[in-house]
């Protein structure tokens, strides 16, 4: 079916149709056509309305929430058990792994093995081996697949922040959760399709660029909206001091009016278009406040949580994501900033942990609880691994690592209870069922039914992917 | 004013069509009305329109340019290759599908299909027909239209039946001749308000006022408009509005882009741009000093400013960063950039292959990457700072008139003698301080011996295998005369000089679209950014050709570019959507009337400035910051940010100046579509997004603009509501409101005056955002409720519109 590789301009054109019902009514029919349920019944509603012929196949999952420990977790230190690691602690890491490998900060220094800085023990009925910095998230094994195998191809923070989200690192590409809002199309009347959220806590946080949830060459409206926990939760989400929100639906009704005397007198469609975005604006602003405003949650789940109302924290960022998902948002991201590692890593252990582990395991038990878990997709892990060689900046600590390293997925259609994938005895190099980035994308993607070979859109002459062009594998092992 | 002779584009509209309809029955009664798409059917199939694109699209990939993905030894992309025998069978058969194995494959049923199953491409029933018609027409080759050359202006050949009068200049009569053959006919000319409305926006980035409209009104000479055209493109701010359009393609911003994102010093090449669109420096001038001005016998401060432009690319001093990696990272940003932006190719596609669809091999990327290898850019690598802004040598000191006495003066004060310690101290403290006053700008400074350049196996930086490369240009478009090492001079030189061998008028064709574009709303080739095999042939050959021609004639003169195309009956045309054309060509690729496009980001802001009276118009200068929300920059590191926007007179400068912080670009700019510019931008996409409306009805800035523009609509525009509704809504869309429009801006008043009469503390809170004082002449109810009012005409579709 060739209406699958659809170029920007089709879907322009297909949505200014769609939305051309609008076009000739009298402003009677406006106020009608400015409801809710009428608007939905005109497919316009939502300014996203996904691709023709998308989903491919039946989906398994409705949403991802991915849970990005930026600055890159020790897999040495969380799910990747090596034996081995312990008996070589603070001899010379063996030339053989290392030679002509990219390295980062470690670059012309000495090279030594630093042995696992925790305890490891298998946990759940799949026998996985979890350290001891993540006592929660080990008595939900059976929920999660463990990838120990996964490769990238940037050893730097933001290069590989980008690759990792936009499956390149050349700048200005679409996010993965922009294409998913583009295939798909948005769930939500009040919100949009993509939210990013961050907390910070650990080792001096890495930047991270607003590159990571950004839209590319895709149209604006794919591009993810931050929440912010300080200040207005949205930019711009709150009225002007002085102005009620009586006066702003009025100031937005005759906005709207004019607009719609300005479209039945020139025909112009474009103007249906932002009589509907206005009308999602002034949606949001009622939308996003109540939705951030936690308080309203019963106090056992902010306890399960271990979230505070307002405090910006991991905690109460994993009880917003679902109540993001409650309400039909496609992709939600969360940053926790505080993983890199070069130096103390005990002490920055424990407090990326201990300000992540709870709220991860809470998060997965609540969408459980609810029934959602079935339909979503979580996903932990960072930008990269860290080195089994020491980096001593303060302590012992882990360099960048991009050869093999872990992460998870729990939920819609995932085999919990599983591992996936190999490292060497040393953690090194991921030799078994490697799991490149790009695999990860085409198995999320395949998870929303969309075949990733065939989510393209035209640009600069070529057909772009999430995937790129060098292949890239659904891994069907993990999934049920 | 006279509000009587405002002719409105709504008004007019009425009238527009009637005229359309009987233009349309006198004069195309005969004639059978025909889709563009169907066209194909009703002529001979063309090459270059309809066959080449599909064998790009759906046959290079396996049959193309790159011999490592080759099937079968089958090239589609050279016409021998594709017509030889390939052992017994052919491919192709000029005037015999039957014996051409490219029309029995294309059709069959079995797994031997073409193009096959698991490329994801498919042949649709058309494109299957066009290629059978096309080798039964004799299989015509042509050489890609991108690299085909005309050799003189083409010229259009009207029939006599068309109206010569409407085809003023060779452009109508080029763009006449073309929308005619498929049963278009011009729009009527756009009214004259929404004609000089347009043509500010275009030509300066601003509207006119009430009174630079009446006086164009007033004007009844017959050269009205053309005096009104000479005046703008004289004006200062004529720079400043094509700067936006420059600054996106070759990625201008105030920030290095990757991991701390710390600020560069690079303004100052801004600001040449501006002037050198002012000065109308010729293209060829303008490209050769950016590309390489420190190569120009004795250089001036200007043309090494200019240099800024090899710089402008992101950086990076991250702890642990492999400089050689970054330095290929950098060689394939310049690569990518100079191709796009001046031969409007992707040649970064050639970095780890040969590309797939134009033949640019591998050694061609990095052989255009090697003139680059001269450039003095890795000292950052060592000394760059995590402080604000951070160090990037080499730079140009550019010391004001003033500066320069004071630090010469300091320097003076510090050699005499008997000063003590301490007053020493103090001297060298002010004469530190002075010197950080100092503008300063990124310049190109050439390496004494140039980094090695080999190609890059899979662009593989780890890999040394591969051979080492010479200056180029990309093979199949020639060689550069002489011996040695060629310089970053004979590329530029290559691109744009007057020598038969250079590549000036491919160049130039490139730059000839997008200019088009700019005032006509997309492309004549609706691909800005890429006119290899897979962009989109233009609509109209002869007239991009013409245009190219004409833009060489004039000695590249952009100034005089624009002047032509602006004075044209096209451009003068109604951008009103007429229904009976819209089905022959819905994305107006004929130009059978103007465009209509929301308004750049940059322009939204400055039109809102202009209506509050707050528009500082000074050109220049380093950037500025607007109100921007707190804790925007909290993701940003190294140093930790923390956003001061500018208390003074800056406040309210145009767009163009604002802070373009790569990361986290000003919020209201990212969801008015402004790029992030990390990569170069051809065209900015035109959203239409909550997020926009959100920041046009609460920030701050605008939300400043409409109290000031209510101060003006209170205290100038006369005494009744009627007056002051029309005032304002003058300055907004530049016309006279209906009956009705004032009916329900009236209501809107009328209810905000009666709530803030009851609540003066929301007054006041509502008309004391922004700096800039309240008038307090003004009763804050009757100000808070026009402000409300101003605010609606400020979001108006129409207001942010050009049309």
């Amino acid at each position: 079916m060739t209406e699958h590789k659809s170029t920007l301009q089709d879907w322009i054109n297909r949505r200014t149709f769609l939305r051309a019902g609008g076009i000739g009514l009298g402003a009677a029919a406006l106020a009608e056509l400015l409801k809710p349920a009428a608007l939905a019944t005109q497919q316009s509603s939502s300014l996203n309305l996904g691709l023709a012929g998308v989903p491919h196949f039946p989906p398994k999952i409705k949403r991802v929430i991915f849970l990005c420990m930026a600055g890159g977790p020790s897999h040495l230190e969380t799910f990747d058990y090596k034996p081995d690691l312990d008996r070589l602690n603070g001899k010379p890491m063996p030339e053989s792994f290392t030679k002509g490998q990219p390295i980062a900060q470690l670059q012309g220094q000495k090279l030594k093995v630093q042995g696992h800085l925790t305890k490891f023990r298998r946990h759940g009925k799949g026998k996985t081996w979890v350290s001891d910095y993540l006592p929660w998230q080990a008595q939900m094994v059976d929920d999660i697949c463990v990838i120990k195998s996964m490769v990238t191809e940037q050893i730097n923070h933001d290069p590989a922040h980008t690759f990792m989200n936009t499956g390149t690192a050349i700048s200005g590409r679409p996010s993965m959760g922009a294409w998913v809002n583009y295939g798909l199309g948005s769930e939500s009347e009040n919100l949009p399709g993509f939210v990013v959220m961050t907390s910070v806590g650990g080792r001096n946080p890495q930047p991270i660029a607003a590159r990571q949830w950004a839209s590319g060459f895709l149209p604006s409206e794919f591009q993810g909206v931050e929440f912010n926990s300080v200040g207005q939760p949205v930019h711009y989400v709150k009225n002007p001091s002085g102005v009620s929100k009586h006066d702003q639906r009025r100031l937005v009704d005759t906005i709207n009016a004019l607009n719609q005397i300005r479209q039945q007198q020139t025909g112009d469609r474009e103007i249906a278009a932002r009589i509907a975005a206005y009308e999602l604006a002034f949606r949001m602003q009622t939308s996003v406040p109540e939705l951030v405003d936690i308080s309203d949650e019963p106090q056992s789940v902010l306890d399960m949580y271990g979230a505070k109302p307002g405090d910006g924290s991991y905690a109460s960022n994993c009880l917003l994501a679902r109540r993001l998902a409650e309400r039909g948002v496609r992709f939600i991201q969360l940053y926790h900033r505080g993983w890199d590692h070069h130096g103390g890593l005990r002490k920055f252990m424990n407090i990326c942990c201990g300000l992540t582990d709870r709220p991860t395991w809470a998060l997965v038990q609540d969408l459980k609880q609810r029934g959602m878990l079935d339909d979503t997709l979580v996903i932990w892990g960072g930008e990269f691994g860290r080195t089994p060689m020491f980096q001593g900046k303060g302590g012992a600590g882990r360099d960048h690592h991009i050869k093999g390293f872990t992460m998870w997925m729990a939920g819609g259609g995932i085999r919990g209870g599983t591992s996936y994938g190999e490292t060497d005895e040393l953690g090194y190099n991921a030799v078994k069922d490697v799991v490149h980035v790009r695999d990860l994308h085409a198995t999320m993607l395949h998870l929303f039914g969309i075949d990733h070979k065939k989510l393209s859109v035209k640009y600069q002459g070529l057909d772009m992917k999430l995937t790129g062009v060098e292949p890239a594998k659904v891994i069907k092992d993990i999934i049920t | 004013m006279q509000q009587n002779t405002v002719t409105t584009e709504m008004q007019f509209s009425i009238n527009a069509m009637k005229r359309q309809f009987l233009n349309v029955v006198v004069r195309l009664a005969p004639v059978v009305i025909i889709l563009a798409s169907q066209l194909v059917s009703a002529q001979e199939v063309d090459f270059q329109r309809d066959v080449r694109p599909i064998l790009s699209d759906k046959c290079f990939f396996c049959h193309g340019p790159d011999p490592k993905t080759r099937e079968a030894g089958l090239r589609l992309d050279i016409e021998a290759s594709a017509k030889e025998d390939l052992g017994g069978y052919f491919a192709i058969v000029p005037g015999k599908p039957d014996e051409s194995e490219l029309v029995t494959r294309i059709h069959s049923d079995d797994d031997d299909i073409m193009p096959p199953e698991e490329s994801e491409k498919h042949l649709s029933k058309k494109e299957k027909e066009i290629l059978s018609r096309w080798i039964k027409q004799g299989a015509k080759w042509a050489k890609h239209w991108a690299y085909e050359k005309t050799k003189t202006k083409p010229t259009a050949e009207l029939p006599k039946k068309l109206d010569a009068r409407w085809a003023a200049t060779e452009i109508d009569r080029h763009v006449l001749l073309t929308m005619t053959k498929i049963g278009l006919q011009p729009a009527p000319p756009a009214d004259k308000i929404t004609l000089i409305r347009r043509l500010y926006f275009d030509l300066l980035g601003l509207p006119p006022t009430p009174d630079q409209v009446q006086k164009f009104l007033n004007d009844k000479s017959p050269d009205a408009y053309e005096k009104l055209v000479k005046q703008l493109l004289a004006s200062p701010h004529f720079g400043e509005r094509m700067a936006i359009f420059w600054l996106d393609l070759v990625r201008y911003a105030d920030t290095v882009g990757y991991h701390g994102d710390q600020d560069h010093n690079i303004s100052p090449y801004r600001d040449w741009v501006i002037n050198a669109f002012n000065t109308d420096l010729p293209f060829d001038q303008f490209t050769r000093e950016q590309l390489a001005g420190d190569l120009l016998k004795n250089p001036t401060q200007e043309q090494l400013i200019a240099t800024g432009y090899n710089r402008l690319l992101q950086t990076s001093h991250e702890g642990g960063i492999q400089p050689k990696e970054y330095t290929a990272i950098y060689a394939a940003d310049r690569v990518r950039n100079v191709s796009a932006v001046w031969m409007g190719a992707t040649v970064g596609c050639a970095q780890c292959h040969d590309h797939k669809y134009d033949p640019y091999t591998t050694t061609d990327f990095y052989a255009l990457a090697a003139f680059f290898a001269d450039i003095d850019d890795e000292r950052h690598f060592k000394v760059g700072t995590n402080s604000l802004p951070t160090a990037r040598p080499p730079e140009i000191e550019l010391p004001t008139k003033q500066q320069s006495e004071q630090i010469e003066a300091l320097q003076q004060k510090l050699k005499s003698d008997g000063l003590d310690k301490k007053q020493i101290q103090a001297l060298k403290k002010q004469l530190a301080a002075a010197k950080k006053q100092v503008r300063r700008s990124m310049i190109t400074v050439t390496l004494t011996k140039p980094r090695t350049v080999r190609v890059l196996p899979r662009g593989n930086w780890l890999d040394d295998s591969g051979p080492i490369v010479q200056p180029a240009i990309p093979e199949f478009l020639g060689k550069l005369p002489g011996s040695g090492r060629a310089t970053r001079l004979d590329l530029a030189n290559w691109l744009v000089g007057k020598s038969s061998k250079s590549n000036r008028f491919f160049t130039s064709r490139v730059m000839a679209n997008r200019i088009w574009a700019l005032f006509m709303g997309h492309g004549i080739s609706r691909d800005l950014g890429d006119f290899g095999g897979q962009g989109t042939p233009p609509t109209n050959p002869p007239l991009l050709d013409y245009l190219a021609h004409h833009y060489i004639a004039q000695g590249l003169s952009t100034k005089k570019l624009i002047y032509h195309i602006v004075t044209s009956n096209t451009y003068k045309q109604s951008s009103l959507v007429d229904p009976s054309k819209q089905r022959i060509d819905p994305t107006n690729q004929y130009f059978a009337r103007q465009s209509r496009y929301r308004l750049p980001a940059e322009l939204i802001r400055d039109q809102a400035l202009l209506a509050s009276g707050l528009l500082n118009d000074k050109i220049g200068g380093i950037s500025v910051k607007p109100y921007q929300p707190a804790g925007y920059y909290r993701h940003l590191n190294f140093p930790p940010r923390r956003y001061k926007h500018h208390t003074d007179g800056r406040q309210w400068r145009r767009g163009v100046y604002v802070h373009w912080q790569r990361q986290f670009l000003h919020p209201t700019f990212r969801a008015l579509d402004a790029p992030t510019r990390e990569e170069c931008t051809a065209e900015r996409p035109r959203s239409n997004t909550p997020l926009a409306a959100l920041s046009l009805l609460n920030d701050p800035t605008f939300v400043e603009a409409a109290r000031n523009f209510a101060q003006r609509i209170i205290l100038n525009a006369g005494k009744t509501d009627d007056q002051k509704i029309e005032f304002a809504f003058r300055w907004a869309t530049l016309r006279t409101p209906s009956k009705i429009e004032k009916k329900l801006v009236r209501q809107l008043l009328d209810e905000n005056r009666v709530r803030y009469q009851k609540n003066k503390r929301d007054a006041t809170q509502l008309t004391q955002i922004g700096m800039s004082k309240r008038d307090e002449s003004i009763d804050v109810a009757e100000l808070a409720a026009w402000t409300n009012v101003a605010r609606a005409l400020l979001n108006l579709s129409e207001t942010i519109t050009r049309n």
